[in-house]
């Protein structure tokens, strides 16, 4: 009878991030452990807490199925001597196979010359309760925590400490061990809260003479049982309730709580029981960036920041507490005194700053390596920026664009870029407006770090966009430079993202000829450093494939953009648009146009002159070249009429093709260089939108 | 509770459970995690569960007195449990409650912190302990120190006691805190927090700290030769001091920071290697006689294959006697 899998892992402290990612990864590694172990089962789901990773499987067989079948062997000739009787090595191979000599039978087996030995084998499926214990050990150890530890005199390794597990199948325990612990239906409720806790500090502390035990049955009631001990284990659940929380507090205090989903992610893993609790803070806090404020909360403390119907913050802040507490305001006092010393350390940063001038932190990113194997003289922060401008300046940047890129980095040697990291950008625009810079300038400091990430918002001047394309191609043209490009998945310098940000931004703004001008730009700034980019080949194709993938990610089927991306690729504007063209071109004429691209390949076409009139004969020849003609004559620019005239044309195209067509290659060598310079005419209309070559068969 | 009760009281909590009850290093140091009684005791195989307060030193954190919560000294209060114990987090949390932090009445919570000393050549993984948001303690599983891997592992709770006690004293500013009945933690320690802050960032002389600096690693080297491994490591303790001071003077460029960093964790790598040696040479002398032998052997066995190797033969060695040593708990 199939029955229902419980397997838990109990643990201390699981960090948030990594649970989300081991509850994520668990099914699958599971059903993949199933499969090879020939397990039928039913749903397999993880559910789990930072004290916990679980799996539950429904209906899981009870067995393998039994097993039938043929093993071929040695050649028959290698495993009978010439009397019938069996070679060592047919011996061997009975043996090996557990099956009587006579069982032995001779056969042809496919892909293969002479007749071979074949073992008619059957295994009898193993019972799953036998299999279960290696299985699960091998779930449990091949999880991949991105850090993982020993304790005690163990050399078993885990995310944390393992403290208990429980393996259960259809209600029945599964004798397993690992990592010192033996499985049970014992598990432990909330830390807190679960009911037998055993609180007086004088008891014995043993893990097993403390309470908060509770027995399970199975899995079918695994939740339920949790629950009751205070541990709401689905990760939906308990989204859920801090989402009921979080609106609870809101309506307490006339307030909204400011979406945060990243917050929210790692707030769902942070406890067992979440209870939301809000607190307040000096409003006169709020006279630092509100970035500082709303930074220093989440980072450290991982409080939302709440704001009112207009969305201006609040001086207020909503939490979720991992327990429920006697009385809350004691931990409301408590954690707003916390974010109060962080909110005087916030200010006692800000005043720092506001002490020191633009020139004195330009000054200090002389000391700030930015990439050390780019050498001296160009190996800092300094050197960067010094770059910076000269790319931007080359560009025929606007005063605004240059101020900015001489700028753009100088908050990084502020002390509250230094304490936090992540408002590199949006500190420098505060400094910058507080020290008298226009707006364009200020903005342009935090943009030139956008976008941030896929589908973030792209820089909104363009003096922001020049210094993020100058920025962005100095690191690549540096690191290609030097030998540091992306290898495999690895990315640590983040170039294909900055690659992809280039185009985004070039896309975003039309600037249709300035790749080139940027890269050359880079190079030239790079290059009076000392640091010379030997080949750019490898660099051209890095940005053609991110240019490809924003093609892809747009719809353009692969081959299209590949085909689009041919011949000429640098200005991203036009790729886009003739890859937005090129779905419209019906099946036929790609077809069709394959191959006249291929006839003039073969034939080394190019030699026809194309400024010459071809002269066609046949009445095939004379319809396409009339049809051409016509068509063309009263088309407008663009790839969408160009389109339209081959689409026009298509009739024509295919009956010079058809049966009752003409042969290209004729024999007659003047009557073939007719066709091919026809061919070639009308092609080299057609082949500034994409190579029809590499073209898919459909868009 | 006032804030020699709180030392007296985890001081008994932990002696209590089998810990000795250690006295501060008398050499300026960072953190608690640089006394010798535990940087070099949570190397090699040897037991040993101790408790102390350490004076700790950050000269940057300075704040001339002014800021409620940072300075640029305090008082750590430090457990190290070796091997960790499978239920210290039940432990841990009890002596929370021994001094008035009360689980049911606070939102206690272990939050993923992995703990890391470039200049210790040390790493580990644990959380930091939040009590309704404020960090209180330091929690964490030593696996590497001095860039050997540790066996057994150690378990290390570093209490911020001026912050618990503000907590139970409901006292918003650490200079507030009341020491014991009449005096004041502001009037033990306000005018060294004035003083030392004018001296780390305007009145030391990098000069001086420089030279200083030099001839610690001068002498960590020589005493090293002459095998007196701890006389070393002070040197060790030393230098990383006056690295300290010298950053926060900001004597100390970004590009030489990593340099003057790889240069403490050279002397602490050498001083954790000649006292892992030193030790197997005594028999580890914290194991039982018997069993100290049997993991001398091993070490000596494995010796050529290094100390790291060595260390972990010599721990494997004890592992089948594990039930016959002391513990703490």
């Amino acid at each position: 009878m199939p029955a229902d899998l419980l397997f838990e892992i109990g643990c201390e402290e699981i960090p948030a991030k990594m649970l989300a990612r081991a509850l994520a990864e668990l099914p699958a590694q599971l059903e993949a452990k199933l499969a090879a172990a020939r397990l039928a089962h039913g749903g397999v789901r993880a559910l789990g807490t930072p004290r916990r990773l679980a799996v539950i499987v429904k209906q899981l067989a009870d067995r393998q199925p039994d097993l039938h079948e043929q093993v071929v062997g040695p050649p028959a000739s290698a495993a009978f001597a010439p009397d019938g009787s069996l070679t060592k090595a047919g011996q061997g191979f009975a043996a090996k196979n557990g099956v009587a000599a006579d069982a032995l039978q001779k056969q042809e087996v496919a892909g293969k010359k002479g007749l071979y030995v074949v073992a008619a084998r059957h295994v009898v499926g193993g019972e799953t309760r036998a299999l279960l214990p290696e299985l699960l050990r091998e779930l449990a150890a091949g999880i991949a925590w991105p850090k993982s530890m020993r304790w005690g005199w163990s050399e078993t390794t885990f995310v944390r400490p393992v403290q208990w597990l429980v393996a259960l199948l259809g209600g029945e325990v599964v004798g397993l061990q690992w990592a010192g612990q033996t499985a049970g239906r014992k598990t432990r409720g909330h830390r807190f809260l679960s009911p037998g806790w055993i609180e007086s500090p004088g008891a014995r502390s043993d893990a097993e003479h403390r309470g908060g035990w509770i027995e399970l049955r199975g899995a079918e009631q695994y939740a339920e049982a949790l629950r009751a001990a205070h541990v709401v284990v689905d990760p939906a659940v308990r989204r859920e309730l801090i989402e009921g929380e979080l609106a609870r507090l809101a309506k307490q205090t006339s307030l909204r709580v400011r979406d945060d989903a990243a917050l929210l992610d790692e707030v769902v893993n942070l406890g067992e029981y979440p209870v939301g609790i809000s607190g307040q803070f000096d409003p006169s806090y709020l006279e630092v960036p509100e970035e500082i404020v709303v930074t220093a909360m989440r980072t450290h403390l991982r409080y939302f920041a709440m704001e009112d119907a207009s969305g201006k913050i609040a001086n207020r802040f909503a939490t979720v507490m991992a327990t429920i507490v006697k009385d809350p305001a004691v931990v409301q006092r408590g954690n707003e005194n916390v974010l109060a010393a962080r909110l005087a350390d916030a200010k006692f940063f800000f005043a720092e700053d506001r002490k020191h001038t633009f020139d004195q932190w330009n000054a200090k990113l002389d000391g700030i390596v930015f990439q050390a194997k780019l050498g001296d003289g160009a190996k800092t922060i300094g050197d960067k920026v010094r770059r910076i401008v000269e790319i931007v300046r080359a560009l025929g940047g606007a005063s605004g664009a240059v101020r900015a890129a001489a700028l753009c980095k100088a908050d990084l040697a502020s002390t509250a870029v230094g304490e936090f990291p992540e408002l590199q950008g949006v500190m420098g625009r505060h400094y910058a407006k507080l020290a008298g810079e226009y707006d364009v300038v200020a903005g342009a400091i935090e943009q030139h770090w956008w976008p941030k990430g896929q589908g973030a918002v792209l820089p909104q001047t363009g003096e922001a966009a020049l210094v993020a394309i100058a920025d962005r191609m100095d690191t690549l043209v540096g690191c290609f430079a030097v030998g540091l490009e992306p290898t495999g998945s690895a990315d640590p310098f983040g170039l294909r993202r900055a690659a992809i940000g280039i185009w985004q931004i070039l896309l975003e703004r039309g600037w249709r000829d300035t790749f080139g001008k940027v890269f050359d730009a880079a190079v030239a700034a790079l290059a009076a450093q000392g640091v010379k980019l030997a080949d750019r080949k490898a660099l051209d194709e890095f940005f053609r494939t991110r240019l490809r993938g924003i093609l892809v990610d747009d719809g353009v089927p692969p081959q299209d953009a590949d085909a689009v991306l041919a011949e000429t690729w640098q200005d991203p504007v036009d790729a886009r648009a003739r890859a937005a063209e090129c779905a419209r071109i019906p099946r036929e004429a790609r077809e069709v146009f394959k191959r006249i691209a291929n006839i003039l390949d073969d034939a080394h076409a190019k030699q026809y002159a194309l400024a010459e009139q071809p002269a066609p004969k046949q009445p095939v020849e004379v319809a396409l070249w009339n049809a051409f003609s016509a068509a063309q004559g009263k088309q407008l620019e663009g790839y969408g009429a160009l389109i339209n005239v081959l689409v026009e044309i298509q009739p024509q195209v295919a009956a010079f093709f058809d049966k009752g067509g003409v042969m290209v290659m004729d024999p007659d060598p003047a009557v073939r260089g007719e066709r091919l310079k026809l061919l070639a005419v009308i092609y080299d209309r057609f082949k500034r939108i994409a190579d029809f070559r590499k073209l898919g068969a459909s868009s | 509770m006032y804030l020699q009760d709180l030392i007296f009281t985890l001081s008994k909590f932990w002696a209590d459970r089998g810990c000795v009850i250690e006295q501060p290093v008398d050499v300026e140091v960072g953190a608690g995690t640089f006394h010798p009684a535990t940087f070099l005791r949570v190397l090699g195989p040897e037991p040993w569960n101790a408790a102390f307060v350490q004076f700790s030193r950050r000269p940057a954190d300075g704040r001339y007195g002014d800021n409620p919560n940072r300075a640029g000294a305090y008082y750590q209060f430090q457990v190290g449990l070796k091997p960790s114990p499978l239920h210290v987090q039940d432990l841990y949390l009890d002596s929370l409650r021994t001094i008035g932090i009360d689980p049911a009445s606070h939102d206690i919570r272990f939050v993923e912190d992995d703990w890391e000393s470039p200049t210790l050549g040390a790493w580990g993984l644990g959380w930091e302990v939040w009590c309704d948001g404020q960090e209180v303690t330091q929690f964490t599983y030593f696996q590497q120190a001095g860039g050997i891997d540790l066996l057994p592992v150690t378990a290390e709770l570093t209490y911020g006691i001026e912050r618990i006690c503000m907590y139970l004293q409901d006292c918003g500013n650490m200079y507030d805190l009341k020491w014991d009945k009449h005096v004041t933690y502001g009037q033990l320690r306000k005018e060294w927090e004035r003083e030392y802050s004018t001296y780390h960032f305007e009145q030391l002389d990098p000069a001086v700290a420089f030279a200083q600096f030099d001839t610690y690693e001068r002498q960590c080297t020589r005493l090293l030769d002459v095998g007196l491994v701890l006389p070393a490591y002070e040197q060790c303790m030393k230098s990383s001091h006056a690295f300290n001071s010298l950053d926060a003077r900001g004597a100390i460029s970004v590009t030489e920071r990593q340099r003057f960093i790889g240069r403490v964790r050279a002397m602490a790598r050498a001083s954790a290697h000649a006292y892992v040696g030193a030790r197997a040479r005594l028999g580890f002398p914290l194991l039982p006689a018997a069993i100290g032998q049997t993991a001398k052997s091993a070490y000596e066995a494995a010796a050529d294959a290094g100390v790291n190797a060595a260390a972990l033969a010599a721990a494997r060695a004890v592992v089948p006697h594990v039930g016959e040593l002391p513990r703490a708990g």
